[in-house]
């Protein structure tokens, strides 16, 4: 019985680290990615200098930020100051849980897939508020301010638009609703939920607080926002944990619209075959990149919104589109529309 | 089953401390984290009884919004300025009343014969049994007319709440207009005047 349960325990030790892992590394290559993409982007080159092509930068960058001095101000909240950084990668990392890699790749399979995501990506911003308030300075506690309001505003139209993915597969259930989209690439949710798909991506972006929906951290106007008084690994666990939820949210978008691991050619006739020794996964992580490419193109490309125009943008917007497409979507269902539902 | 055990008396003593620590802790944005410490462990104890619908929809909507805005109002209070414990001996009689009310009521409705604990053993489903769609079969059909109701009566609580908060638009004040602003074309907003180029060695 005990022996048992320890197995189980190890077990899932097991799991999570061949998970975490990979993901740690692709952060790190993320953040590299970025630099040498919007450097080709803005006519420059990027980092170049440690290694072949600067391929060794991250590690560099995050040995750095590992020998750095850990400084706690002293007028902060001490506890709360030290725990911000983890409540935030926490739940950054929580909700790769229930990923599906590929058919039967998954730490846990549950039911209610959708509604956990939901429930831990709100948890995601008690990291960001905690840090701002405990921080004891002007600037942290209004991006930690901007972050939570622009945080709870998107969550909405986010729901939204997982509402519309839920009425079209019948199920909370991650690798179910990727089993609900079997087909080609034209038999994804991604076209007939595509205004949800679009809304989807945007309260994504705007959930993970990146360009150009970046106020909470504004370099420009409040330093760096909720991590201005961070260094050393604490600010390198913020810097984790957004990077990884950026990730999250290119994964579920995936999921969610685009097929999860199924093959784009699947049931056409010649091509099928061409691409039939690819693995789900392949096809799972590079949909993926696409996502990750679309973050850094439009952290290139736009400039930032305005706060107010943030928020017009959530509540008189996008929630609106939601809304309508949801009924659509609902009449789409009830009717069997060819080849979705 | 062992390892659920031991989660539920983790998180069982985590509910209780992190109460008694929100009602103890001087400051209020404590306070507000003990009871959200509280209410995640609420959920997992929830989820541990199978029902996870709920559990998630605990941490989804009290600790997602609900205590968000609650910290939001908390976190700009100024907590020096607030004196402590004022009244507290002469409150004391009353708060004891109402304190022994509650125990009595929760004494009487929670009681453990109302709940057949001794007969009743733990829920136990196949894995393909999923408690959102009962969840939904019973709410859409049994209480169809409760559920509606309560959808209306937080429709009036929406509306009663954006009546109070909204007084409407001060006069003279000037607001932007989005509409404008995102039709705005370049030439609207730049002359390109052609003209020839300056000279300058033609000038010395």
């Amino acid at each position: 019985m005990i022996h048992q349960a320890i197995l189980t325990l190890i077990w899932i030790v097991i799991k999570i680290v061949v998970i975490l892992i990979p993901l740690i590394l692709a952060v790190a290559y993320l953040t590299m990615a970025e630099r040498k993409i919007i450097g080709y982007m803005q006519g420059r080159i990027g980092p170049n200098r440690v290694g072949w092509m600067g391929i060794m930068q991250p590690i560099v960058d995050a040995l750095k930020l590992l020998l750095k001095e850990g400084i706690v101000p002293t007028k902060s909240s001490r506890y709360l100051f030290l725990i911000a950084p983890l409540v935030s990668f926490t739940a950054a990392l929580v909700t790769w849980a229930i990923v599906p890699f590929q058919p039967g790749v998954v730490l846990a399979n549950i039911n209610a897939g959708v509604l956990f995501i939901l429930a831990v990506t709100s948890l995601g911003v008690y990291g960001i508020l905690i840090a701002g308030w405990a921080s004891n300075s002007k600037y942290a506690i209004f991006g930690a301010l901007r972050s939570a309001a622009q945080t709870i505003s998107y969550e909405i139209a986010m729901g939204f638009a997982l509402v519309g993915v839920l009425l079209a597969a019948n199920t909370m259930n991650l690798s179910q609703i990727v089993l609900a989209q079997q087909g080609n690439i034209f038999h994804w949710f991604w076209l007939p939920l595509f205004p949800l798909f679009v809304v989807y991506w945007i309260s994504g972006v705007a959930e993970t607080n990146r360009a150009p929906f970046d106020v909470a951290e504004g370099e420009s106007e409040i330093v760096a926002g909720f991590h201005i008084e961070y260094s050393g690994i604490s600010f390198a666990l913020f810097f984790l944990a957004e990077y990884a939820s950026m990730i999250l949210i290119s994964a579920l978008a995936v999921i969610f619209f685009l097929g999860g691991w199924l093959s784009p050619f699947a049931g056409i006739p010649v091509v099928e075959h061409w691409f039939a020794f690819v693995p789900g996964m392949i096809w799972f992580l590079l949909k993926m990149t696409i996502f990750l490419y679309l973050y850094l193109w439009m952290r290139a490309t736009f400039p930032r919104y305005r706060y107010d125009q943030i928020m017009r943008l959530g509540w008189k917007v996008l929630i609106p589109v939601t809304l309508v497409w949801i009924v659509v979507v609902g009449l789409m269902v009830e009717l069997h529309v060819k080849p979705w539902f | 089953m062992l390892i659920q055990h031991a989660l539920f008396y983790i998180f069982a003593a985590l509910a209780i401390g992190s109460g008694l620590c929100m009602i103890f802790a001087r400051n209020p944005v404590h306070s507000a984290l003990f009871l959200v410490a509280a209410f995640v462990s609420a959920a997992v104890l929830w989820i541990l009884l199978e029902a996870e619908f709920l559990g998630l929809a605990l941490i989804f909507v009290y600790v997602g919004a609900v205590m968000t805005l609650f910290l939001f109002v908390v976190m700009m209070l100024d907590t020096k300025s607030i004196p402590r414990r004022e009244g507290f001996v002469r409150y004391l009689p009353i708060a004891l009343l109402v304190v022994a009310l509650l125990v009595l009521t929760m004494l009487i409705v929670v009681a453990p014969q109302h709940f057949y604990m001794t007969s009743i053993s733990p829920p136990i489903h196949g894995e393909d049994y999923s408690n959102t769609k009962a969840l939904g079969d019973v709410l859409y059909t049994d209480y169809a007319y409760a559920f509606e109701l309560a959808a209306v009566l937080l429709l009036v609580a929406i509306v009663a709440a954006i009546s109070l908060g909204f007084r409407g638009r001060k006069r003279n004040t000037k607001a932007q207009r989005p509409q404008d602003q995102i039709s705005v074309r370049r030439e609207d907003r730049i002359r390109l005047v052609k003209m020839t180029a300056e000279n300058r060695l033609k000038n010395l």
